[in-house]
């Protein structure tokens, strides 16, 4: 089972809650799908790390061929190509290696080149596999890093934990294209709603099964779970605003192996999800 | 010479427009014989990539000169491979600008920006 954890917003607790599950479960797979800024692997602490490169394709125009015709250039709807000067300038960061530029070349003119944009790094933790998605600084976009650290995804035996990035763009669709079942995280404020409901109408775009989290709960006025019980959101669990969690957080711990208290707490929650995820499946089919 | 600005109408009581790429018209201008002519700037309206667009039907239009407030680094680059010459504007009046360009006031524009890219800001 594929599980994505995301929340519209960064710092609400989509790594916590992550790393925690996986954590939980008796084998699973952690996937850090926030490339720009991953750090499920501060917790962990995999090891026996490997390490592999992840390169897109860039054209490469052969000015000796090129008759100037512009087909490249005026196919490119990302403008990643101009010409000027019987010159064909291919600006890299811009381009989103579809490819489309050197299929259309009647001279043959375009080759790809590969450019280095990322990582991806495979370790071990106790019962988790943990796989990390780097992408490196002034990259445009993580969409191809996601796309090769979910890529064999339907072949996984293991449960699957997808720790998304932020926000409800591109890289985040990437990330819950493939899962069954989407765990959204929401903070007690009027921000945390608004960032809520961005994830909350993704998710429904996409027609996943979701269930929300409240964390950083409190015994007073939740905005947030004032908006689920209006739209009639199933609430999976609440965690509370607690210090030691806090603490524990901030030096890189694992709550649920450091403290049995908070290793039940997740292990109500992963059996809620599971049950969640599973009738949704079954009543899909 | 055919010279380029950046205008926010299409008339000539128009301003110039404070961004190049998104820019809604282009004014050609030509210096001899004061022709004056405008383009709908079809980048304005891309998702990505407007400074290069734009800067590419400035080199299409046969320009050898842009006058601009400032011009982010990938449509510097495509001016700079076509080899027109930029020169920042003194205030966004079109016959001040001009005015400025005849009596040679004009200076070089070579700060270039690294692009807003959807950031957007007046600064």
């Amino acid at each position: 089972m594929r599980i994505a954890v995301l929340s519209g917003k960064g710092g609400t607790g989509k790594t916590f809650i992550s790393v925690n599950l996986a954590a939980t479960a008796p084998a699973s797979v952690y996937i850090d799908c926030d490339v720009e800024e991953p750090n499920g692997h501060l917790f962990y602490k995999p090891q026996n790390v490997v390490s592999e490169r992840i390169a897109v394709k860039i054209p490469q125009v052969d000015s000796a061929l090129c008759k100037g015709c512009r087909t490249c250039v005026n196919f490119c709807k990302f403008n990643a190509l101009a010409y000027a000067v019987n010159k064909v300038i291919v600006f890299d960061e811009v381009c989103h290696s579809c490819g489309g530029c050197q299929l259309l070349c009647p001279q043959k003119a375009i080759a790809e080149k590969e450019k280095e944009i990322g990582r991806i790094e495979r370790g071990l933790s106790g019962n988790v596999r943990v796989v990390t998605g780097m992408l490196n600084v002034g990259e445009a976009s993580g969409v191809p890093v996601i796309k090769k650290l979910l890529h064999n995804s339907r072949l996984e035996k293991e449960d699957m934990i997808i720790d998304c990035p932020p926000g409800s763009a591109c890289t985040v669709m990437e990330s819950i294209k493939e899962a069954d079942y989407c765990i959204l995280v929401a903070e007690p404020t009027i921000f945390g709603v608004h960032n809520l409901n961005m994830v909350y109408e993704l998710v429904k775009l996409f027609q996943k099964p979701f269930g929300v989290v409240l964390n950083k709960y409190l015994e007073e006025d939740n905005p947030a779970e004032v908006f689920c019980q209006k739209n009639q959101i199933n609430i999976l669990e609440k965690i509370p605003f607690d210090m030691e969690l806090g603490t524990l957080n901030s030096n890189g711990q694992i709550a649920v192996r450091a403290d049995s208290k908070y290793k039940s707490l997740f292990q109500d929650l992963w059996c809620t999800v599971r049950k969640e995820a599973c009738d949704e499946t079954a009543s899909h089919t | 010479m055919k010279i380029v600005i950046p205008v926010d109408n299409n008339s000539m009581d128009t301003t110039v427009c404070i961004s190049f790429g998104r820019a809604p018209y282009f004014l050609i201008y030509e210096t001899e014989t004061e022709e004056k002519s405008f383009i709908n700037n079809s980048a304005a309206a891309s998702q990505g990539g407007a400074g290069i667009k734009a800067a590419q039907s400035i080199v299409d239009s046969g320009a050898e000169a842009i006058i601009t407030p400032r011009c982010g680094e990938n449509a510097a680059e495509v001016i700079k491979a076509a080899g027109i010459i930029m020169y920042r504007t003194i205030n966004n009046s079109i016959q001040d600008n001009l005015q400025a360009l005849k009596e040679g006031r004009l200076t070089l524009l070579d700060e270039i920006h690294a692009g807003f890219h959807q950031r957007g800001g007046n600064s």
